[in-house]
């Protein structure tokens, strides 16, 4: 519990010790931009990376696995996604949280003997750090499933018409999700 | 023996890319970023320069020895030329209003994509060939040469702007970067540097009329799959006709809009209301396409693939033009196409055959836009509308960059949303209207290879959407412009699933009241009508 009060006392230090971390990543112009524009409309991305390491914060102060915390990671991560970084820097910031403790409470951990609970910290913090990877890995992916399916929307309407499509089983059908496709698949083979 | 690093002094990682002047930090082609060459099959087609296969991957890139005599006198034939080129490479005092503007540099981050930065690229090799203080000095007056790697820069990021222009609302002088990046292009397809998504559809435009190359069998085949399906939705047959001459009104419309949804649905709604108003009107399967990628390769090629519209009402000897749902078709028309191809004194200023308002806004260009058309007719009250049956919408609505800031369309669309959805929500004024965000993958950029690059330019947009979307529960997001449903439906997708994507005329058609229809089951897309869910 002692870990957790000083955290919770050293919370502003923390987190903008922490979104100065994520944002040394971009080139100097972009982390100043990102660090000054507060409206979220005109600043996406500083927007992101500060609500959602704030609600990681939060969630690991509260102890407990709530299901927000994969949403907060999954602002910053889908952005990251498709920036210039590869996977491991895309997922990097999660890890500098524990550096940023360890430094903002280098002489308060070691005063107060608190090793377990900064071990049930950092093991927390490693548990998110492997849910970022699978969200990663998921927002990959959908990248690839966009670029496929516009593949398919541009050739779909050439095959109807051409009579080339045909009906699905429904094991299919749940297999391709769109109820929409469906319906044009039925008309077709009527 | 080598010195181990401690662990802490292991752990100490400097995460800021080294600083180096941009001048020296060639540019990096990153996958996902970049769309991939032309084919010299559609070059040649084209009579474009250097027509071969070329692959921006690899180092050569097949230029033409004189690549360089080229680029530098091209760049003085047009700053002779046209004033505003030679203006926007002077005035500009780097003040910095437009740095944060630009949704490339929102989204990805990337310096070079700051719209003063991305002038620059074109201003450093400008001073140094045409300004004292540039030959004299140099670096030190921001000059540099034109050598293959600026060149390679020049292509790199100049196909990373979708000409929105949204910086230029912000530029205290009024420089439009767009005509830059539109300059930076002419001159790279000088030398046959164009990308495949591009001058594809520009050679099929050029041969068949459209981007797709649909051929008059095809189209009318696809159009005839749509009346079809309005039959089975409304149980009436409309009856289009094609190349009809002395048609009173010639309809013209991004070909996007015949083969790919969700742009189906909005051709289908363009069918069913002129079938509703009985209008004497004629779609052209020459004259088939009203978007003009060759905006995106040169002055003259936008010129010579415009040409076929004013053309062809001539030959069928039409009043009037109405042009369909589409963005950048609006900004060659409405602010270039009387000058390159008009006047078109042939033609009769539009007035519309229902309510008799006359459009004097058209007066030269003798073209209006369907939603000038259609708001006019709803408040004239000439059409029977059920916004019930969109009440499974929440709708919100995306100004198209081009319409928005091109030519000032920003009423009307809005107009007839809120005639034919209960259910309407603005996303925050400084993503919207003037200030719009663009689709991030507009002027060519709609390949799917280049996925990252949308994706980040997608993100401003997005963002705003999701913010009405859980605020809301906004699940629709309309648009008139056939690039925008084709890529936002890509970029809801990764950012904001849930949010689908729809032009403003599926709406009408799906609240349209037709004369003599049966009850209708389903909206256009064949999903069932609130109230009628769970029926077969």
């Amino acid at each position: 519990m002692i870990l957790k009060n000083l955290l919770s006392e050293k919370r502003a230090a923390i987190l903008e010790r922490w979104f100065e971390m994520v944002l040394d990543s971009y080139p100097a112009d972009t982390s100043s931009f990102l660090k000054q524009q507060k409206n979220q409309f005109a600043n996406p991305v500083g927007a992101a990376i500060s609500q959602g390491i704030n609600g990681i914060f939060e969630e690991l102060l509260s102890g407990k696995d709530s299901d927000t915390i994969p949403a907060f990671l999954d602002n910053i991560i889908r952005v990251r996604a498709v920036q210039d970084f590869t996977p491991s820097q895309a997922v990097a910031f999660i890890f500098h949280l524990k550096k940023v403790i360890r430094e903002e409470l280098e002489k308060e951990i070691s005063e107060n003997q608190i090793s377990d609970e900064l071990f049930a910290i950092e093991a927390r913090i490693d548990k998110m750090a492997m849910l970022s990877f699978d969200i990663y890995v998921k927002c990959r992916e959908k990248i690839y499933d966009i670029k496929a399916n516009e593949l398919r929307n541009m050739t779909f309407r050439l095959l109807q018409r051409a009579n080339l499509i045909c009906e699905l089983s429904e094991p299919e059908q749940a297999l391709i999700g769109s109820k929409n496709l469906n319906v044009k698949r039925k008309e077709v083979t009527k | 023996m080598a010195k181990l690093e401690k662990p802490e002094e292991l752990i100490k990682i400097d995460h800021t890319p080294p600083k180096k002047d941009w001048m020296d930090t060639p540019a990096e082609f990153k996958e996902g970023m970049y769309c991939w060459g032309a084919k010299g099959k559609d070059l040649k087609i084209l009579d474009f320069p250097n027509a071969r296969d070329w692959s921006p991957k690899e180092e050569d890139w097949k230029l033409p020895e004189n690549w360089k005599d080229t680029i530098l006198e091209a760049m003085a034939d047009r700053l002779s030329k046209y004033r505003s080129f030679r203006l926007f490479m002077d005035i500009c005092v780097r003040c910095g209003a437009c740095a944060d503007k630009c949704h490339f540099f929102i989204g990805g981050g990337d310096p070079k994509n700051m719209p003063v930065l991305r002038a620059e690229l074109m201003r450093s090799v400008y001073r140094k060939y045409h300004t004292t203080g540039g030959k004299i000095f140099g670096k030190t007056a921001g000059a540099r040469e034109l050598t293959l790697d600026v060149l390679k820069e020049w292509w790199y990021y100049f196909y990373q702007c979708t000409e929105c222009r949204r910086c230029s609302v912000f530029c205290p002088y009024g420089i439009d970067t767009a005509e830059i990046t539109m300059m930076g292009r002419e001159f790279m397809n000088l030398l046959g540097l164009n990308t495949g998504w591009i001058s594809g559809p520009v050679a099929n435009c050029y041969m068949k009329g459209n981007h797709l190359g649909l051929e008059p069998h095809a189209i009318m085949n696809s159009i005839e799959g749509m009346i079809d399906d309005i039959e089975t939705i409304t149980g009436i047959r409309v009856n289009p006709s094609f190349n009809r001459k002395g048609a009173e009104i010639l309809f013209v419309t991004p070909s996007g809009d015949l083969f790919a949804d969700p742009g189906t649905f909005t051709c289908m709604g363009y069918l069913m209301l002129f079938h509703e108003l009985g209008i004497d009107y004629t779609w052209s399967t020459y004259a088939s396409e009203g978007g003009n990628f060759g905006f995106f390769t040169s002055n003259e090629t936008a010129k010579r693939l415009n040409s076929k519209i004013y053309a062809e009402a001539k030959r069928l000897g039409v009043k009037w033009i109405i042009g369909g749902e589409c963005g950048h078709m609006w900004r060659v028309l409405s602010q270039y196409m009387d000058t390159w191809n008009g006047p078109a004194d042939f033609l009769e200023v539009p007035k519309s055959p229902i309510t008799g308002t006359v459009f004097d806004n058209a007066k030269s260009m003798k073209m209006v836009h369907v939603t000038e058309f259609t708001a006019d007719l709803i408040k004239n009250g000439k059409l029977k509308l059920d916004p019930r049956r969109n009440d499974n919408l929440k709708v919100t609505y995306h100004d198209s960059c081009n319409t928005a800031r091109g030519m000032g369309l920003l009423e009307e669309p809005r107009y007839i949303i809120n005639n034919v959805c209960n259910h309407f929500y603005e996303m925050p004024d400084n993503t919207i209207r003037e200030q719009t965000f663009c689709c991030g993958s507009g002027t060519g950029l709609n390949a799917s290879e280049n996925m990252e690059l949308r994706m980040r330019g997608g993100l401003p947009r997005a963002n705003a959407v999701k913010h009405v979307r859980d605020q809301h529960g906004v699940n629709m997001l309309a648009n008139i412009c056939a690039i925008d449903r084709a890529t936002l439906s890509a970029s809801m997708d990764y950012w904001v699933p849930g949010v689908k994507v729809t032009g403003v005329h599926e709406l009408v058609a799906n609240a349209l009241i037709m004369k003599g229809e049966k009850e209708r089951e389903t909206d256009l897309r064949g999903e069932p009508l609130p109230g009628k869910e769970g029926k077969e």
